[in-house]
């Protein structure tokens, strides 16, 4: 039997802290406002860890139940809580870097007017993202996943007098319905042949069933349409095109929201479904393609961005291709690896970049940044490291993720891998040439007296001292040196398999075979893997240290293609015409103009004009003529007696 | 063998016949007296319905409401006749179709 863990407490405390801050941060302190925002989401992780200290302790999965939700006949949902080795590592990644963005956001908020608000939807998207985690059934999971949602547009906007900032919320939104509605219909789906949407229910139901090899099945489409769900808050090709403007939020929202947890979110659901995915090869098979093509495009369109924090966010979305390739592969354990440590490298590099944009007085334009790396060294060095990790440079973190998933990959088809070693290239490259037009070379950006406006970040880091730039406060260093520590030896929980051992309770057991195949094809992979991430540091460093001026020759040579990336393969174009365009005119003319105007609109005023017409008729019958007034009283009475006549009612 | 009482159905011939007259007064004539005056006999008419069924059916009822009719008649005729000199003053006509101001 296991002891009562009190899971519900991690996520309520985030929400006490949300709501307290919201309906009293307002008239409350500065300090005041960072306690409580501190404290509860320090709270959550300590008792993150307290379950983590008592996790060996415990029969998995460990249920937990706290009411009925719904209950019918052939189905019900329930409020319940669920713990296996997965949710735990989401747990601890979630309040862990959480935690940590809460801290350097003190420093990085500090002079925003809004301040309290920015905590309390801060806190209220760590709600949402640990119902999410540590949801019992597809219903408690929706919550948080709506209410992630919710949180980051909330976020995304939060700058919301600003209007770019207020379209890239909606646009967030909006993507993200397309996303929910394909869950929504794979929920229906599993109520329909399950009855239920308990996680052990449906999967219990499931796993005696064959797997679906001969094409299209019941389990094939939910695990597609499932996909079509993660592909909306993953940002993954068709939907990732919120995820570059949800950059105009704050950049602690972007390292917490838009780089370390929500987006990894699909990549946390796909996992959850594995057994669902595992008998639908089609839809693993569509899961693998849309992740290594996703992987591939998104760095491409990586090198061209000039916005630091957009090439970041590209990197995500790549990023996020590989976990995809991972669970398509059937690797979920590696794609969970890679899930976690790049929360750490992608949160740091965020952060970082929050720190950079911040030394520069609000500047995101990499062009007008340069030789930074002596002015802001602690935000140098950690933004270092987390390239490194990034790149594939063992022994950091993202090395071995990233290593395991390409060897998973290879081992289904070498098509991936190849196509995942190029985007590991063209990773390694974007993020070194990123480093390299931030720190090094002179800098490009406004003197000290020259500068009259601030980029459009600049409403989060302090008015003083623009000109030259500074290093950050203390408290939004402390989380980087924190993360960096962790991008460091992060990776290190994968040595000798841990990591997939550790899961293999939840994706199912190791297969020894695989384990010990070929170690010289591994280890090759490995030897090719670290070859182009160095191959891609030293093109970056060729291109943007050695010769500044080769980048804009090679883009002059390559014309079209080079428009074409700059301009994100004009994809946002594409689906203006496509989808917003024919929505709008549609509603415009068919909706508004021909449905609204000529047939509701004409119903009500006809339906006014039309009794006004007939009273206006009527109102002749009030002559005032006494007469006639007679006369209609003496034809009232005659009708009514005939009518009494002819019903028969004389005979009583 | 003739009945040895006046039947119903002739009392009541008797009284519709007046409360025609009396509707047909009201709908035909001008003068407000006359109209007044076709009132009274549809209130008759019907005075005359009521003391035949209780006659009939042997009901006290219907001579009681006879009086009761007969008091809020002259009672009716007093204001009506008040009235009527009213608008006599005023608009020195006692036609009706020029007493016509209470419409739209």
């Amino acid at each position: 039997m296991n002891p009562n863990l009190n899971l519900w407490v991690i996520p309520i405390l985030p929400l006490a802290g949300a709501t307290i801050n919201g309906f009293l941060g307002k008239k409350a302190s500065r300090p005041g406002v960072t306690a409580v925002a501190l404290l509860f989401s320090g709270a959550a992780l300590a008792w993150a860890l307290i379950v983590a200290a008592r996790f060996s302790s415990l029969t998995l999965p460990y249920h937990e139940f706290f009411a009925h939700w719904i209950r019918i006949t052939g189905f019900s949902a329930d409020f319940a809580f669920y713990l296996d080795q997965l949710s735990l590592v989401m747990l601890l990644v979630v309040t862990g870097v959480g935690f940590l963005i809460h801290i350097y956001s003190v420093g990085y908020m500090w002079d925003d007017p809004s301040y309290y608000r920015f905590f309390s939807y801060l806190n209220l998207f760590m709600f949402f993202m640990l119902t999410l985690v540590l949801a019992g059934n597809y219903l408690v999971m929706f919550i948080g996943w709506e209410g992630v949602g919710l949180a980051s547009y909330l976020l995304i906007g939060f700058w919301f007098t600003k209007d770019s900032a207020a379209s890239a919320g909606k646009k967030a939104f909006i993507v993200n319905r397309i996303g929910d509605f394909g869950f929504l219909i794979a929920l229906f789906l599993i109520i329909k042949h399950f009855g239920s949407l308990n996680f052990d229910q449906v999967f219990g139901a499931v796993m005696p069933l064959p797997s679906e090899s001969a094409g299209a099945g019941l389990l094939t489409a939910i695990g597609t349409l499932l996909m079509l769900g993660a592909c909306g808050k993953s940002a993954q090709i068709p939907l990732y095109v919120w995820l570059p403007d949800a950059m105009e939020g704050p950049t602690p929202v972007s390292a917490l929201i838009h780089a370390a947890t929500m987006v990894t979110a699909g990549v946390y659901m796909v996992s959850r479904s594995h057994v669902i995915f595992e008998r639908a090869p089609a839809a693993l098979t569509v899961v693998a393609i849309i992740g290594t093509l996703t992987a591939f495009f998104a760095a491409t369109i990586g090198i061209a961005q000039t916005d630091i924090k957009k090439v970041l966010a590209y990197s995500t979305i790549s990023q996020l291709g590989y976990m995809f390739m991972a669970c398509g592969v059937g690797a979920f354990s590696a794609g969970i690896f890679h899930l976690m440590t790049h929360a750490f490298f992608k949160g740091l590099l965020f952060l970082a970049a929050g720190s950079v944009i911040h030394a520069v007085g609000g500047e995101q334009d990499m062009r007008k940044m340069g030789g930074l790396k002596s002015l802001i060294p602690w935000t140098f060095l950690t933004m270092g490291i987390a390239t490194l990790a990034i790149a594939g440079i063992p022994p950091l973190a993202g090395f071995w993720s990233k290593d395991e998933i390409l060897w998973k990959a290879y081992q289904v088809s070498p098509v991936y891998w190849l196509i995942g070693v190029i985007t590991a290239f063209i990773t390694s490259f974007y993020m070194f040439r990123l480093l390299y037009m931030t720190f090094f070379g002179d800098y490009r950006g406004a003197q000290p007296d020259a500068h009259g406006s601030h980029g459009h970040d600049a409403h989060g880091h302090d008015s003083h001292g623009h000109g030259e730039p500074h290093e950050s406060p203390m408290v939004m260093l402390v989380p980087l040196m924190i993360l960096a520590v962790l991008s460091l030896v992060g990776g290190f929980v994968g040595w000798g398999n841990h990591f997939e051992h550790f899961l293999a309770p939840v994706f199912g057991t190791v297969e020894p075979a695989a384990e010990a195949a070929s170690n010289v094809t591994e280890y090759s992979l490995m030897g090719v893997s670290v070859l182009v991430a160095f191959a891609g540091w030293w093109s970056a460093y060729l291109l943007y240290y050695r010769r500044p001026e080769l980048p804009q020759k090679i883009a002059d040579s390559l014309d079209g293609l080079y428009e074409a990336v700059v301009h994100k393969y004009y994809v946002d174009e594409l689906y203006a015409v496509l989808f917003v365009k024919p929505l709008i005119d549609g509603s415009t003319r068919i909706l508004w103009q021909d449905v609204d105007r000529k047939v509701i609109d004409a119903a009500v005023n006809d339906a006014g004009d039309g009794a006004r017409h007939v009273s206006d008729e009527a109102r002749h019958m009030q002559s005032g003529n006494i007469r006639s007034y007679a006369g209609w009283i003496a034809a009232g009475a005659a009708v009514v007696i005939a009518f009494m006549i002819w019903m028969g009612m004389d005979a009583r | 063998m003739v009945p040895s009482y006046v039947p119903l159905s002739y009392y009541l011939l008797l009284s519709g016949f007046l409360f025609a007259c009396g509707v047909v007064g009201f709908l035909i004539k001008r003068n407000i007296i006359t109209i007044f005056m076709s009132i009274e006999l549809m209130l008759n008419g019907v005075n005359l319905s009521f003391v035949a069924f209780a006659a009939h059916w042997h009901a006290l009822a219907g001579q009681v409401f006879v009086f009761f009719v007969m008091v809020v008649a002259a009672a009716e005729a007093t204001v009506g006749l008040a009235i009527i000199i009213a608008v006599y003053r005023t608009r020195e006509t006692l036609n009706v179709d020029q007493v016509n101001l209470l419409k739209l």
